[in-house]
């Protein structure tokens, strides 16, 4: 052949050359980058195979379960503290574990600088809700948060609001940025309470799992008088509702119907578990909130409300998926409507005065 | 035919490409771990369990809960029957090592496997993996249904000190190659010592380290830590949470191969600059502990010395050591 055709050839071969390497190239990015990507949307998938008990799935633990147990076991650097005692007690007067081995958090039971530390990478999310007139406890919610709500550590306040607009500008730390949700509202308070389950499940899938480790869910007219730290931190943990810590089983305000998904006999429960503060890692607040929301509406179709609403749901999924941790009531406590024991070293999180018929029309 | 050899040239690299890829994908996903649900699913049908008392008057002698609020597992702490409820439907399986390296420790193991097989895990699926230079040593014990020994070969050893700091390299290697696919869990024993009362659920976490009995009433600065600066197993005098014993640790295999390597990493370096720690591998085993903190600890109950008396904070003896005296009239 000639040499025009020859060198034609050859930049014809080159440019194939070329293009199927840029072929291949984007090939194989796809490729290594669709590893992590499954892993994630395989944790996202069938939230209700976990109703079933016991059922175990495979799934690969991708980066974004942030459970401390399911991570790496961190390191910890040199720390300088004081050794625990194995023969001295750190609580006589109250139980400190459960019998399914959840620490039940009370003050003098742990050390925050060591928990500081295993816990150094972590980002916090905090749902909070200010429908309707509950916009008015945000500034003092957040305030109070500001100084004493997982000092140091990453925080990010989601807000969920219908009213954008009434949403204080608050001076806030490092580290720590207000998201403000826009969401629509609903006449009875009792829906609007019920709805919190359904939107963090929603947002729950659509973002929180991108964007933090664990989700705490609190009610907004409250405020914090004391350390909330990442004591409270586990795949799922749930509060001591202050009215019941003594009581008996018998005598906890759990839906009594057995027509209702939140049914639960009077012999059984191990606690009452107070629906203004629970949380988790991202994953498995996501299966409660989406379970709870779920059995909201079996209950709707079947022409039934729960006595304690969203607070009911609540105790029946954590009787039956039992939290990894408990906090105790000085996570949450009403000083107007209790008389302070003295086995509460320190009051953490409590109520703010309120006007119920005021501010619920 | 230019054109067709680059074809085929590009077709090769291409299966090429892609066979890297699978094996690529394989090798980074090696490490597979089942989900175990971090709540803890309870049967609807259960039967009637106490509720837990939260204004608790009687007295616990011992530590439940570390600093870092871990369980410390002792008698009285937990409801076994609920544990067992919940942990039975997740169809687990418990590995379990011992090395018998040596002829004095070949000896043991009878008298191992017939306690553990009373014991150890009831009712779960258990693996046995036996590692010794003398597969022909190992007796042949009846096994309970759903538990099966595994002989595995190991060199004998030179010195003694050699076999007992190659027992961390001899585990991530034997998880790596197979326990990863066999086990949920991996409990890693001393061999010369036998279970004598219920060893369950209570113990599985995700790192799992057990207190010396030799050391758990005394401050810190008492405990045979390597001391010298030189050494990876080396602790300041200010530091340590509790004295951890080599006889006994484990978790999930994933975790405890961390575990296993990392000491095994400390072990190598050491070699390399001529040292040896104080109290060998299991001055290697606190140093790791002590910056990877256990997610649970097991109380002396788990790991105790027959020699001593029982004090009565500990209620329930479970693992200890056989008397080698009566071992060899055993024998």
């Amino acid at each position: 052949m000639d040499p025009r055709d020859f060198w034609g050839n050859r930049t014809k071969s080159c440019l194939c050359l070329i293009l199927l390497f840029a072929v291949l190239l984007g090939f194989y990015s796809n490729v290594f980058s669709l590893i992590p990507r499954r892993q994630t949307e395989k944790s996202q998938s069938s939230p209700e195979a976990h109703h079933v008990q016991g059922r175990r799935e495979s799934l690969t633990l991708s980066e974004g379960d942030g459970h401390l147990d399911s991570c790496r076991i961190p390191e910890v650097p040199r720390l300088l503290y004081p050794k625990a005692q194995l023969l001295k007690p750190s609580r006589v007067d109250v139980l400190v574990m459960t019998p399914w081995f959840a620490p039940v958090v009370w003050d003098g039971t742990f050390d925050s600088a060591l928990l500081d530390v295993q816990f150094r990478n972590t980002t916090i999310g905090l749902t909070v809700f200010a429908i309707k007139k509950y916009v008015v406890f945000l500034r003092l919610f957040l305030e109070t948060a500001e100084k004493y709500f997982m000092v140091g550590h990453k925080v990010i306040y989601y807000v969920f609001t219908d009213r954008p607009a009434d949403v204080p500008q608050i001076a806030l730390q490092d580290g720590r940025q207000v998201v403000v949700l826009h969401v629509g509202n609903y006449r009875r308070w009792q829906d609007i309470s019920m709805h919190r389950m359904e939107m963090i499940s929603n947002f729950s899938r659509q973002r929180f799992l991108r964007e933090v480790d664990y989700l705490v869910c609190l009610d907004v007219d409250m405020k914090f008088s004391d350390h909330v730290g990442v004591e409270i931190l586990a795949p799922l943990f749930g509060t001591l509702h202050p009215g019941f810590y003594a009581a008996d089983r018998q005598s906890f305000t759990y839906e009594r119907r057995p027509l209702s998904r939140a049914y639960i006999p009077r012999d059984e429960g191990d606690f009452y578990y107070a629906g203004g503060f629970f949380g988790g890692s991202v994953p498995e607040v996501y299966r409660l909130t989406t379970a709870c929301h779920q059995a909201m509406t079996a209950d709707q179709a079947q022409g039934i409300e729960a006595v304690w609403h969203d607070e009911s749901h609540l105790n029946r999924y954590l009787l039956s998926h039992k939290p990894s941790k408990v906090l105790s009531p000085e996570y949450l406590w009403d000083e107007r409507m209790l008389q302070r024991p003295p086995l509460l070293r320190k009051l953490r999180y409590v109520a703010v005065p309120k006007n119920h018929t005021e501010i619920r029309n | 035919m230019h054109c067709l050899r680059l074809a085929l040239g590009l077709g090769f690299c291409l299966l090429l490409g892609i066979t890297l890829c699978s094996l690529w994908m394989y090798v980074e996903n090696w490490l597979l771990v089942s989900y175990i649900p971090y709540y803890l699913p309870c049967p609807e049908i259960l039967s009637q369990y106490p509720q837990p008392k939260l204004l608790e008057q009687k007295p616990t002698e011992l530590l439940t809960l570390t600093p870092w609020l871990a369980p410390i597992v002792s008698e009285g702490t937990f409801n076994a029957e609920l544990l067992h409820h919940i942990y039975q439907p997740l169809n687990l399986t418990i590995g379990l090592t011992a090395f018998a390296v040596g002829n004095r420790y070949t000896r043991f193991v009878q008298h191992f496997l017939e306690s553990a097989e009373r014991f150890f895990m009831q009712g779960y699926r258990v693996h046995y993996y036996i590692f010794t230079h003398d597969p022909q040593a190992i007796p042949q014990v009846p096994l309970g249904p759903g538990r099966r020994l595994s002989v595995i070969p190991v060199p004998g050893p030179s010195q003694w000190e050699e076999a007992s700091m190659r027992r961390m390299e001899a585990i991530s290697v034997h998880i790596a190659k197979r326990a990863h696919r066999e086990v949920d869990y991996l409990f890693c024993l001393d061999v010369d010592m036998a279970f004598r009362n219920p060893w369950g659920p209570e113990t599985l976490g995700d790192l799992v380290a057990a207190i010396h009995p030799d050391y758990f009433t005394v401050p810190r600065h008492q405990f045979p830590y390597e001391r010298r600066p030189v050494s990876t197993a080396f602790v300041a005098d200010g530091e340590g949470d509790f004295y951890y014993g080599r006889a006994v640790f484990g978790g999930r295999v994933a975790r405890v191969y961390e575990f296993t390597r990392g000491c095994h990493m400390g072990i190598l370096a050491d070699k390399a600059n001529g040292i040896m720690a104080a109290c060998q591998e299991e001055s290697h085993l606190n140093r790791r502990f002590l910056s990877h903190k256990p997610s649970k600890v097991l109380s002396p109950e788990y790991l105790w010395d027959d020699r001593k008396p029982q004090p009565p904070s500990l209620k329930l003896i479970r693992f200890s050591t056989l008397n080698k005296d009566t071992a060899r009239l055993r024998s």
